[in-house]
């Protein structure tokens, strides 16, 4: 049944990744509601990239926005589906996500009461709903493993679910009643909380691109610790990995990568849950392989959400979080029922 | 080689290991016996860094809890009773991972050194020809023969068991012992074991340490501890006929 002998992420792989990427991203910088004829977006593409005056500066101003939106929409799937895997693996539970286990719900706490309450970090711009959404989704992290801990020393599947949906829901009440003192932020604040992109800037480009280059690092670093941890925590011990050093280290990678997603596209959910899945699928349960593809087919995955979600309904646009968590829990359902038909017949 | 002495592991205010000393020396295999609640498996875990103790172990005059992971694992193999694999990793790679602590960087791909050993634990264990089979689609006993051969391939000086094969039919029991005698065979390697069975206790091992309560009963020589009258004090019943007849059929 095994399909390949290759335990490494080679050059070849990732050129084929970074191709299918490329057209993904090309696919979704030339489609969108508005149709544009192909010379002209050459023409507009030519005078940004030699800094001349574009011929038709409404065509420049669109193509603009179409690629902050969609590297932004690259670097949110890209970074959502390396912290689902890596908490796949760490915590030896295939279930596990920000969204799953409340995380997201919770960093969005932390930036809906930055929001609302005018929390800023001063000399900084914009860094308080992203420091308070890190710190939020830390702290959750922390309380939600804290509590399935004390229920059952094993983390088993179930009781980390539980526990992550009754923590989501604690956080959501705790959202509305937030943005219920809101006052006239109010409308902004519940569009920011359904998930979107739409008003991306190279400015969000860039902090998702300093935060994914310094936590995927890191978590790319930790890949074959994070095997050990997914035939469990006992096993890695006793393999030899520090594992308070280890479990601490990815956790505050994934906080901080969610914190940074959710303070600026807000609560995405199932890309993590789902596109580790699919990678899996696709190259087997060993991390050194696994985090990268993950990385990538998340990135493809939310290139084409984000496609769907201003392309489908003309020129109404969808909230990108709506597409993902249609489509996501339609594959997770399919996934799940898969997995535990499998499960049945190994027993 | 590896002392014990005086260790006490508390879970609140209730001694599950009351200070117990052990000695275990090169080229033995010493069994830790007694009856559900003695302690056992606490022991063990104190001994593999996986609880907090009172007391000292050493490791050739070398306090355990002063090494890092990683040159504890070099030195220590510990193989569990429950393994359970949630993902479909290949048996290949689950032998690889006992190859954690030796290897020099996260990315790298290996000395041939490694691939050496994980392919002799492979051979070993008699997983050659399921290298590339998933840990999902194992039996009981090939996927504890996995874990072994990871175990194996870790290179140990000292392996450390919590009753490796509890839940295996006696014929795979008798081949994960006997992979385990092979193994002790080489020099300056010895066996820390936790059996329910005290036939197999009888049949593998050269000391043990009888434990009840939290407490160490008695220590020494295998034949000389399990005795009928040390083992109608601890388990308060027959067990050593009992023991006598099982074990005549441990002996091939």
């Amino acid at each position: 049944m095994q399909k390949t002998k290759r335990n490494t992420f080679t050059a070849a792989d990732c050129l084929l990744c970074t191709l299918a990427l490329l057209l993904a991203l090309g696919l979704c910088v030339l489609l969108g509601s508005e149709p544009l004829a192909l010379r002209d977006m050459a023409d507009a593409l030519r005078s940004m990239l030699t800094g001349g005056e574009p011929p038709i500066p409404y065509i420049a101003s669109i193509l603009s926005r179409r690629i902050q939106r969609s590297l932004c929409a690259a670097l949110t799937g890209a970074s959502l589906s390396l912290c689902g895997a890596a908490m796949q693996g760490l915590l030896r539970n295939p279930l596990a996500d920000g969204s799953t286990l409340g995380v997201s719900t919770g960093a969005s706490l932390g930036a809906v009461a930055a929001m609302a309450f005018g929390i800023t970090v001063p000399g900084v711009p914009y860094a308080g709903t992203m420091v308070t959404a890190m710190a939020f989704a830390f702290g959750s992290l922390l309380l939600i493993l804290g509590l399935a801990y004390a229920l059952d020393r094993s983390f088993s599947t179930h009781s980390i679910i539980l526990i992550g949906m009754i923590y989501s829901m604690f956080a959501s009440a705790l959202i509305n009643l937030v943005i219920n003192f809101s006052g006239e932020k109010i409308k902004s604040i519940t569009f920011w909380t359904m998930g979107s992109l739409a008003d991306s800037m190279y400015r969000d480009v860039l902090i998702l691109l300093m935060a994914l280059a310094v936590c995927g690092t890191v978590l790319l670093f930790s890949s074959r610790a994070l095997n050990a941890f997914a035939l469990g925590e006992d096993n890695a011990r006793h393999v030899g990995v520090n594992v308070k050093a280890v479990k601490l280290t990815v956790l505050i990678a994934v906080s901080v990568l969610i914190g940074v997603c959710v303070s600026i596209g807000g609560t995405i959910g199932f890309v993590g849950l789902v596109m580790p899945h699919i990678a899996r699928m696709l190259v087997g349960p060993n991390h050194r392989r696994l985090l990268p593809v993950s990385l990538f087919s998340g990135a493809i995955f939310l290139l084409l959400a984000d496609l769907i979600a201003r392309t489908l309904l003309g020129s109404r646009q969808l909230p990108i979080g709506v597409v993902t968590s249609l489509a996501g829990a339609v594959t997770f359902v399919v996934i799940f029922y898969r997995t535990g038909k499998a499960g049945n017949k190994r027993c | 080689m590896l002392t014990g002495s005086h260790i006490t592991v508390r879970y609140g205010d209730f001694p599950a290991v009351d200070d117990v000393s052990f000695s275990l020396e090169a080229g033995q295999w010493l069994m830790l016996a007694g009856p559900n609640g003695a302690g056992k498996s606490t022991l063990v875990e104190a001994v593999a860094q996986g609880v907090p103790y009172d007391g000292k172990i050493l490791l050739d005059g070398r306090d355990l809890r002063a090494l890092k992971p990683a040159q504890r694992a070099r030195e220590i193999g510990v193989l569990s009773q429950r393994n359970a694999a949630a993902y479909a990793f290949t048996v290949e790679e689950v032998a690889e991972l006992g190859r954690y602590a030796h290897r020099s960087g996260p990315f790298s791909p290996g000395s041939p050194r490694d691939r050496e050993m994980v392919d002799r634990a492979l051979e070993m264990t008699g997983m050659q020809s399921l290298r590339r089979a998933s840990m999902l689609t194992l039996s009981g006993g090939e996927a504890q023969r996995a874990f072994l051969s990871q175990v194996f391939a870790q290179d140990p000086r000292v392996l450390i068991l919590d009753e490796p094969a509890n839940h295996l039919d006696l014929k795979y029991q008798r081949q994960i012992f006997t992979l385990i005698r092979e193994w002790l065979n080489a020099p300056g390697r010895a066996v820390l074991s936790v059996v329910h069975d005290l036939s197999l206790a009888r049949r593998w091992g050269t000391h043990a340490l009888l434990m009840d309560r939290g407490k160490c009963v008695c220590r020494g020589e295998i034949g000389k501890v399990l005795t009928k009258e040390n083992l109608r004090a601890v388990y308060g019943m027959d067990v050593y006929a009992w023991m006598r007849e099982t074990l005549s059929a441990w002996q091939e």
